[in-house]
């Protein structure tokens, strides 16, 4: 990715497809890399705070020591459609990576489009949590071309990546995302294809028994995760990882997991349902398991 | 560390120590715990260091200052006397610069 020799890389700028947590987030991580970035939400609102919400989390970054103290902040730039914004950007990306919301017909309209616009060889991303890579395939127009790279909430904050290899996937494509993976600070380990990959395959489903264990009255939201970090070595605990995901985000995830192991531990449970319901989805809507006051998309202030 | 009074800035009259206690009873609101300003905050049983970004946000709204570029490192927000000693520094104009 980088200009080798002070050569000027005109590559070097990445499109970002969502606005939302994830996509906000994976931004800022490349903007604080110095790579210039296209952000396209079909959300108007959510367009208009993109950019102070990148500028936050890409100080939040430099604030936790997590950006090369070097690098020049890449350029920003917003849209509502991709082929609104390449009409202007002469070059092609480095890659176009997809974070709408998780749903399996969304994401295949979002790549059949993109797959139109850019050249063949740039790598098409998703950044799904739970959608096989090659359920999403046929929707592209070159399947080869698409890769999935599952970016860890905050994406600058967590240096792992969970990059999944569809049986389609071409070796070519594999190689650039090590490359723009490498550009961006972050370690690579590549899995297989199959629901939720690895992480979420694991803890989402554990994220949601933890919400069966207050709905069953065993034990509060904060006994639950004092547990889970104190004896069980759980960074943050389950229900505040709950409410950093996003409430809605989850439960998709979820049905997506149900639809395609069977796993009953799959299928959310109804306190998790009847927050989504009732709009508390967590830290971006200001309460979920846990309230947090003040400005709701900044990371609170909860005693470690 | 460098404090505002080895960079031999003017000091401006009570500002470092109104700038304490204000911080104190910010933290203290915040965080429903007493605090010394020579406490580390962020250290084992003391505040998330994603707190600091709170920190910033609340320090730039206060008092009219930008905190940008090397400025923005955990160890400014350390001590409530640092964080003071930083807006002290933000407020005077840059050595040969303009000020705000
Ligand atoms: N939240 C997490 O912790 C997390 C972690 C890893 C991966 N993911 C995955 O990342 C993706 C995004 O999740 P999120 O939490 O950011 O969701 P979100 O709800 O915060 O944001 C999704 C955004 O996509 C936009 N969008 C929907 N359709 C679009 C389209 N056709 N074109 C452009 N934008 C469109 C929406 O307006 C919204 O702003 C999902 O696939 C999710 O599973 C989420």
């Amino acid at each position: 990715m980088a200009g080798q020799n002070g050569t000027p890389d005109a590559g070097r700028w990445l499109a970002v497809l969502g606005a939302g947590v994830m996509g906000t987030g994976i931004a800022a991580l490349a903007v604080g890399h110095g790579v210039a970035v296209t952000l396209v939400d079909v959300d108007r609102s959510r367009l208009d705070a993109a950019p102070a919400s990148v500028d936050r989390q890409v100080r939040l970054a430099r604030l936790m020591g997590a950006l090369p103290p070097e690098a020049v902040p890449g350029d920003l730039v917003t849209g509502l459609s991709l082929a609104e914004l390449s009409t202007v950007a002469a070059t092609t990306p480095a890659a176009v990576i997809e974070a709408v919301t998780e749903d399996p017909d969304a994401k295949a309209k979002v790549l059949a489009d993109v797959s139109a616009l850019v050249a063949p060889g740039t790598p098409i991303v998703s950044n799904t949590s739970s959608i096989p890579i090659d359920e999403l395939a046929p929707a592209t127009a070159r399947p080869v071309d698409l890769i999935g790279i599952h970016f860890m909430n905050p994406p600058y904050l967590i240096r792992t990546v969970e990059v999944i290899r569809g049986p389609r996937t071409g070796d070519p494509t594999l190689e650039r995302v090590r490359m723009l993976l490498a550009a961006l600070g972050r370690d690579p380990i590549v899995v297989d294809d199959a629901p939720g990959f690895v992480t979420s395959r694991i803890l989402h489903p554990m994220i949601n028994d933890a919400v069966r264990v207050v709905a069953a009255g065993t034990a509060t939201v904060e006994a639950v995760d004092q547990l889970m970090q104190g004896c069980l070595g759980h960074p943050t605990g389950p229900l505040r990882t709950a409410d950093l995901i996003g409430l809605d985000n989850l439960v998709d995830s979820l049905w997506v997991l149900y639809g395609r192991t069977g796993d009953e531990g799959c299928r959310p449970c109804d306190l998790l349902l009847e927050l989504v319901r009732a709009g508390h989805l967590g830290r971006k809507s200001g309460r979920g398991f846990y309230e947090y006051e003040g400005d709701r998309h900044e990371h609170e202030g909860e005693l470690s | 560390m460098t404090t505002s009074s080895d960079r031999a800035v003017p000091e401006t009259a009570g500002g470092s120590d109104a700038v304490q206690a204000e911080l104190l009873r910010f933290l203290t609101a915040r965080t429903r715990k007493p605090w010394t300003a020579d406490a580390d905050l962020f250290a084992s049983g003391g505040l998330s260091s994603l707190f600091a970004m709170e920190l910033v946000v609340h320090l730039e709204r206060t008092y009219g200052i930008a905190i940008r570029g090397t400025d923005l490192r955990l160890e400014n927000f350390r001590t409530v006397w640092r964080m003071a000693a930083l807006v002290d520094r933000l407020r005077q104009p840059a050595p040969g610069g303009r000020g705000e």
